[in-house]
């Protein structure tokens, strides 16, 4: 049975409820407890960095050459905060209603209601580490507007913020390494947990530079090791991003939440061969002043800037205008392909549309004319000052997209396209962030709680820092408190003994199969699969389908892979060979969980189910629940349902036309 | 853009272990289109190698957006390539053109030991920063973001020193190997913010102090280090920490 252990009481007092009856650890017990950390991005380094703090011995991993490498790097736009600095309306409630609404009523209002109450505090703590974020004149910081919001509450650092988020929690994390409350681990990759009585008490790792397994033990892991985005092969996730560390947690007892859930950006660069290793988000910032189209008639072939305006198609404005270009990030996407299905797409893949600020530069251009009070001006300094204004905005995006597409998009529209880029599932986890496993946690992205089956834009970094700086310094020690007694177990333990056996034995075997196809080739298959029936439209034949061929590729994977080099030795192969067979078996529990949820939500959409005019159709009746999935032996699972109570937020069907 | 396919000569540093030698080795890729990211053309060449029954180049790399800083090629005697401004991931085959000879080496740098091929442990960097470069508060310490307000060029100045990617790249192009530029940038981030006021001297002589520990050189301002900088870090930053470290050592003293 699942208990998501939510407190008692009206939804605003249940946080404060539970801090003021948490069980406590005394300092000096502290001291003797053992912590082990999976990933350092913004929730691990955050966690790892309070932890240490407050006096716990914490042991942090990763699989890149430093902490300060994790993903939560290359987050662009911003983080939500309920400060209300702007006096618009903003408060606890409206970012816990909007992050609800937004994520299409599949996520647990009291987990989110509580990722709103930290949020105000996450901003201090990144200020005072002295993360610099942008300012204004009088020296206050500043807030943009984001996606699925009507307030400006999104605070922000140029087009970097995770960067700077991220440095802000890696400092911390190095001075806890520095005074030996933290010790590090780089280079190292999870492959295994370790379960004693129904307990996790530490883990298996692969040194990836000597190759060797160790063994370390905690009295309690927490897995921070991010989403699971390239299980599609081709998404903005970064090259080494993998599901290894959540999926053996999986294997090992962990329930896996809503794992179909997947966030689809719309706008991304597009594929441009099948050389193509990873693609890269353009800020949804972007959408603020640019304006998407496509041609109105079907495969033609002219150059964007020879199709006169009546011949254009601004399909999100005509078919929603009251939200126009700003609907949100689902809708955008499945909008985008419809348009390339039905054969309207632009550039040489025909898989593209357009993303226009020519606009955008008339309107800043006459805007900047008026204000320096310029008589007669020119069309061309009208462009000219135009241009001046959206790179002062928009500057770094628009070289980036010139750096890899090679065409100026200052001259002509830029060409985008959806792209895969979070994973709102998970390990599933109660309100403590503990998995179905004892002293199990997953924190960020790993796990599955805020963001239902949609997330809003800048929310993602909010709730990394918010599981690691202010929820789990108390949920873990309620946990804790109870294992004072437990003194530390040695690692020749039989269950460690049997975990690094079972690891060292599928390492064996990967390496004896000596096959003929290598693993970027089966990688890159089972994305295809995943991406023409997992994507960003499903249907009951496609999946069935889908959950077939995903088998035969297992099979063909664990008889013709080929992996050169040896076991001891620096062998990125033989990593990227670990993590694709763990992608391949998610895959099929995506398409299983996809198969079973019949009702459209957010970003799972259900062919079968959609309004006349091809909206997405949700059904409450049936599918108002938490899927969570029991690993039962290969290919089969056991579903366990969480009913999703929604007594603050009532729900009710999303439109933005 | 016109696409083009192009045929090219790579040499390229391999070394098995950090005890291994090392040595060039020569390999033809063909039909590179000039669409490809640099490493996708290593990709390609890669899946050759271990087809044919070769051990495939190992390199570091992650984001390939430019920002986790992983990334660390040293093409035709430059960090990073040809391109201002970019890291080697943001580099694009156009860029080459048919028939073209690139040579490839990893960073040289004795305090960036080589692991693998063009692999580096560039863990000397984290320990610089263990020595110092932080705010010492404890989550939980803060007070309200807007109690302090900081003029927007102060800010706006940390922040451009605060976006290094902590690659190595000015180490790499430095004659010295000296990591002036990387510990400079981020003793200015600290340094221009309040905040990072309390600590500004015990952090600039302790971060310096393992700086030297690590065996980097010293600075000779020839500025090789700006000039490769793929997020454009100012030499300026430089001429801060030595006036921080100057400063620190007096009233110290």
């Amino acid at each position: 049975m699942l208990n998501s252990k939510i407190p008692a009481g009206p939804l605003d007092q249940k946080w404060t409820e539970f801090k003021g009856h948490c069980k406590l650890v005394n300092p000096a017990n502290k001291r003797k407890l053992e912590v082990i950390i999976i990933g350092t991005g913004l929730a691990g380094a955050s966690a790892a960095s309070s932890l240490g703090e407050l006096g716990y011995k914490v042991k942090a991993f990763c699989f890149q050459d430093s902490p300060r490498r994790a993903h939560s790097i290359a987050a662009q736009g911003g983080i939500n905060a309920a400060k209300n600095y702007q006096n618009d309306g903003d408060s606890v409630f409206r970012l816990f209603y909007d992050t609800i609404k937004g994520g299409d009523y599949r996520a647990r209002e009291s987990n989110v209601h509580r990722l709103a109450e930290v949020s105000a505090s996450i901003i201090d703590q990144c200020v005072a580490q002295g993360v610099p974020f942008a300012r204004e004149y009088g020296g206050l910081l500043s807030n943009r507007s984001f996606g699925g919001t009507q307030v400006q509450r999104t605070f922000y650092a140029a087009g970097q913020t995770g960067q700077q988020l991220l440095i802000g929690a890696y400092q911390s994390l190095e001075r806890q390494i520095a005074l030996g409350n933290v010790e590090m681990h780089n280079r190292h990759e999870m492959l295994d947990v370790v379960v004693i009585d129904g307990k996790a008490r530490g883990v298996i790792v692969r040194n990836l530079v000597t190759g060797e397994l160790e063994r370390h033990f905690g009295h309690a892991v927490l897995l921070c090791s991010g989403g699971y985005g390239n299980v599609f092969y081709l998404s903005t996730n970064a090259m080494g991003s993998n599901v290894t560390a959540a999926w053996k947690a999986h294997r090992k007892g962990a329930h896996f939440g809503n794992p179909c859930f997947t966030q689809i950006h719309p706008t991304c660069i597009p594929v441009s061969g099948d050389h193509q290793s990873k693609l890269t988000l353009m800020s949804e910032s972007l959408r603020n002043d640019g304006r998407i189209w496509v041609p109105k008639k079907q495969n033609d072939t002219r150059r964007a800037n020879e199709i006169p305006e009546e011949e254009r198609d601004y399909y999100l404005e005509r078919r929603y205008p009251a939200f126009g270009n700003l609907v949100p990030r689902d809708v955008a996407s499945r909008a985008a392909k419809e348009r390339c299905d039905a054969g309207y797409g632009v550039g040489s893949s025909r898989q593209a549309v357009y993303l226009d600020y020519a606009d955008a530069i008339q309107r800043y251009g006459k805007g900047e004319v008026n204000k320096r009070n310029i008589q007669g001006a020119t069309p061309e300094l009208i462009t000219q000052l135009g241009k001046e204004v959206v790179k002062e905005k928009y500057g770094n995006l628009f070289d980036m997209y010139e750096k890899i597409t090679g065409e100026n998009p200052y001259e002509i529209p830029m060409r985008i396209y959806p792209a895969v880029h979070y994973t709102m599932g998970g390990l599933w986890v109660d309100y403590e962030l503990m998995t179905s496993v004892q002293g199990l946690y997953a924190l960020g992205e790993a796990n599955f709680s805020d963001h239902g089956a949609n997330r809003l834009g800048a929310s993602a970094l909010m709730q990394g820092l918010a599981d690691g700086y202010f929820v789990i310094p108390y949920t873990i020690g309620n946990y804790l408190a109870d294992e004072i007694r437990v003194s530390n177990i040695p690692t020749d333990h039989p269950a460690f003994v049997q975990a690094e056996k079972e690891v060292a034995d599928r390492i064996q075997q990967l390496m004896s199969i000596k096959g003929s196809q290598t693993v970027e080739s089966f990688h890159k298959r089972l994305g295809k699969i995943m991406w023409d029936k997992c994507g960003m439209a499903r249907s009951e034949e496609g999946l069935k389908q889908a959950i077939e061929e995903i088998r035969q590729l297992k099979k063909e994977f664990w008889s013709d892979v080929r992996i050169p080099g040896s076991i001891k030795e620096m062998n990125p192969e033989l990593d990227k060979a670990n993590r694709v067979a763990d992608f391949i078996e998610l895959g099929e529990l995506m398409c299983i969980d996809a198969l079973n949820r019949k009702e459209s939500c957010g970003g799972h959409f259900r062919e079968e189910s959609q309004t006349e005019e091809g909206e997405a159709l949700r059904d409450d009746a049936n599918f108002s629940y938490v899927a969570a999935w029991e690993y039962a032996g290969e290919h089969n699972w056991n579903l366990h349902k969480e009913e999703l109570i929604f007594e603050v937020a009532k729900p009710t069907q999303r439109s933005y036309k | 853009m016109e696409h083009y396919n192009m045929n090219l000569t790579l040499k390229v540093w391999r070394q098995k272990n950090s005890q291994d030698k090392g040595r060039f080795e020569t390999y033809q890729v063909k039909n590179i289109s000039s669409e490809m990211s640099f490493l996708e053309m290593f990709d390609v060449l890669n899946e050759e190698l271990i087809r044919e029954g070769k051990e495939p180049i190992a390199f570091d790399h992650d984001c390939r957006e430019g920002i986790c800083g992983m990334c660390s090629m040293y093409i035709n005697g430059k960090p990073h390539g040809p391109w201002q401004a970019n890291t080697t991931c943001q580099l694009h085959m156009r860029a080459y053109k048919d028939g073209d000879t690139i040579v490839v080496e990893p960073w040289r740098a004795n305090s960036f030991p080589v692991v693998k091929d063009l692999v580096v442990d560039r863990t000397s960097f984290d320990r610089i920063v263990q020595a110092g470069g932080y705010i010492s508060v404890n989550t939980g310490n803060a007070v309200d973001a807007n109690a302090m307000p900081i003029e927007k060029d102060k800010a706006d100045a940390a922040f451009a020193a605060a976006a290094c990617i902590g690659c190595g790249a000015c180490v790499a192009a430095c004659k010295n190997s000296s990591a002036m530029l990387f510990l400079s940038a981020k003793v200015s981030h600290l340094a221009l913010l309040p905040q990072g006021g309390p600590e500004r001297r015990s952090r600039v002589l302790n971060m310096v102090a393992q700086m030297d520990r690590e065996g980097f050189g010293a600075c000779t301002n020839t500025g090789a280090c700006e000039a490769v900088c793929p997020k454009e870090i100012s030499i300026t930053n430089i001429a801060r920490l030595n006036l921080e470290y100057i400063g620190a050592g007096l009233v110290t003293e």
